[in-house]
C-alpha cells in the first residue's frame, strides 16, 4: 500500500505530511529550549552582584572561551547555507553536487561537535579553589606537568598531597560584566598576563572542584543546554549522514520524495543552528 | 513555511547576532580599551554585511520556489 501525500500536498493543510509533522515536532522542541532558555534568564536575573569566585552567588562571566565560540557560530551558519545549496541541488535534479554539499554540512556538523568537546575538556581541567580566609582563586592544577581532570578535595586528601601547584589566573576584563568596574587589583597582568604559578597547602583549602556542572548554577545550565543542542546536532548529523549515503535508489525511483524529505531534515537543521544563534550571545557574552 | 522562508529567517537572525557582537565588541574597549576588540568588532560587522549581501544573492536565485 502507497504512503498518502509523501509528495502531493494534503487538500486540507496544503502541505504534505512531513512537513506538517516537523513542524509540529519543531513546536514541541520551542517549548523545551523555550523552558531552558526562560530558566537561564530568571537565574541569571536572580544573581547577586559581584566578581565571581570572590562573591560565591555572584554570575561568573568571561569563563567561556568566546573566540572559539564565535568560530563554532561561523561553522553552524556554513552548515545551514550549504544545507540549503543541498535541496536546491536535488530541486535542479543534480545529486552529485547535492551529496557534496551534504557532505560539507556533515563535515561542519562533526567539526562543531569536536570543538565543543575541546572547550568541555578545558573547562573539566579549570578549577575553582576556596581557601580558608574566606578567598577564592580559579587556575589549572599542575600535577607533575599534567593538568587533571575531575579533581575535588577528596581527590587531593586521598592522594596525600600536603600541596597543590596552581597555575591561578589573571582575571582579564572578560571576567567582568560590561559596565562593571574593575577593581584595580585585577589591572594587573592585562588581557593575555601568564597563569601565576602558586603552591598552596591542602590544609589552607576548603572546597576544590573543577568545572562542572556541581560546580554552581551557572555551570549546571551552561552543561545541559550545551549538550542538549549537542545531542540535536549529533542527531541531525546522523539523520542527514543517511539521506546522503543511502538514498541513491530513491533517487531514482521517487526523486520527488528524496526532495521533500531533504527539506523537512533541512528544516531541523536551521532550527538546531537558530537554537545556537540565541544560545552563544545568552550564555558566552551576557 | 518552506526551506527557503525558513533560511532566510536564520539568515535575519545571524545578521542581528552579527550586530549584537560589534555592539558587544565596542562596549568592550569602552570598557576595557584592548585594541583586539576593535578588531572583533570591525570583523563582526564585515560578517553582517557579508549575510545581508548573501541573503539578497540567495532571494534572487530562488524566486521561483514557493515561500509555503
Amino acid at each position: 500500500m502507497e504512503i498518502p501525500y509523501t509528495v502531493k500536498p494534503r487538500p486540507d493543510t496544503g502541505l504534505y505530511n512531513a512537513k506538517v509533522g516537523i513542524w509540529l515536532f519543531l513546536a514541541s522542541e520551542v517549548m523545551l529550549f523555550g523552558a531552558f532558555f526562560s530558566s537561564y534568564i530568571l537565574l541569571r536575573v536572580g544573581a547577586l552582584d559581584g566578581f565571581w569566585p570572590d562573591v560565591p552567588t555572584a554570575w561568573p562571566h568571561g569563563l567561556l572561551n568566546i573566540p572559539i565560540g564565535t568560530f563554532n557560530t561561523a561553522v553552524l551558519i556554513i552548515s545551514s547555507v550549504t544545507v540549503v545549496m543541498a535541496w536546491v541541488a536535488l530541486k535542479q535534479g543534480n545529486f552529485k553536487k547535492f551529496q557534496r554539499f551534504m557532505t560539507v554540512t556533515i563535515a561542519c556538523a562533526l567539526g562543531f561537535l569536536c570543538i565543543k568537546s575541546y572547550e568541555y575538556n578545558e573547562k573539566f581541567t579549570h578549577y575553582v579553589i576556596r581557601l580558608k580566609d574566606g578567598s577564592a582563586v580559579t587556575g589549572h592544577l599542575d600535577i607533575d606537568g599534567h593538568s587533571p581532570r575531575f579533581w575535588t578535595l577528596a581527590t587531593v586528601t586521598e592522594k596525600k598531597m600536603a600541596s597543590v601547584k596552581v597555575h591561578v589566573d589573571v582575571p582579564n576584563q572578560f571576567r567582568y560584566p560590561v559596565g562593571m568596574k574593575r577593581p584595580e587589583a585585577h589591572h594587573e597582568g592585562g588581557e593575555h598576563a601568564e597563569h601565576a604559578a602558586r603552591e598552596i597547602k591542602t590544609s589552607d583549602i576548603t572546597f576544590l572542584q573543577a568545572f562542572v556542572p556541581a560546580t554552581g548554577t551557572f555551570f549546571a545550565i551552561y552543561f545541559t543546554m550545551t549538550f542538549l543542542h549537542g545531542l540535536h546536532v549529533l542527531g541531525g548529523a546522523i539523520v542527514l549522514a543517511y539521506f546522503t549515503y543511502c538514498s541513491k535508489k530513491m533517487w531514482e525511483t521517487d526523486p520527488e520524495r528524496l526532495t521533500n524529505r531533504i527539506e523537512v531534515g533541512g528544516l531541523f537543521w536551521h532550527f538546531v543552528d537558530l537554537v545556537w544563534i540565541f544560545l552563544f550571545p545568552v550564555v558566552y557574552l551576557l | 513555511m518552506s526551506l527557503k522562508t525558513f533560511h532566510l529567517v536564520f539568515v535575519t537572525a545571524s545578521v542581528l547576532l552579527m550586530l549584537s557582537l560589534t555592539g558587544w565588541c565596542l562596549a568592550q574597549y569602552r570598557d576595557g580599551g584592548q585594541a583586539a576588540q576593535l578588531v572583533y568588532a570591525a570583523i563582526s560587522m564585515v560578517c553582517a554585511v557579508g549575510l545581508v549581501i548573501y541573503g539578497r544573492i540567495f532571494l534572487k536565485k530562488l524566486k521561483h520556489i514557493s515561500y509555503l
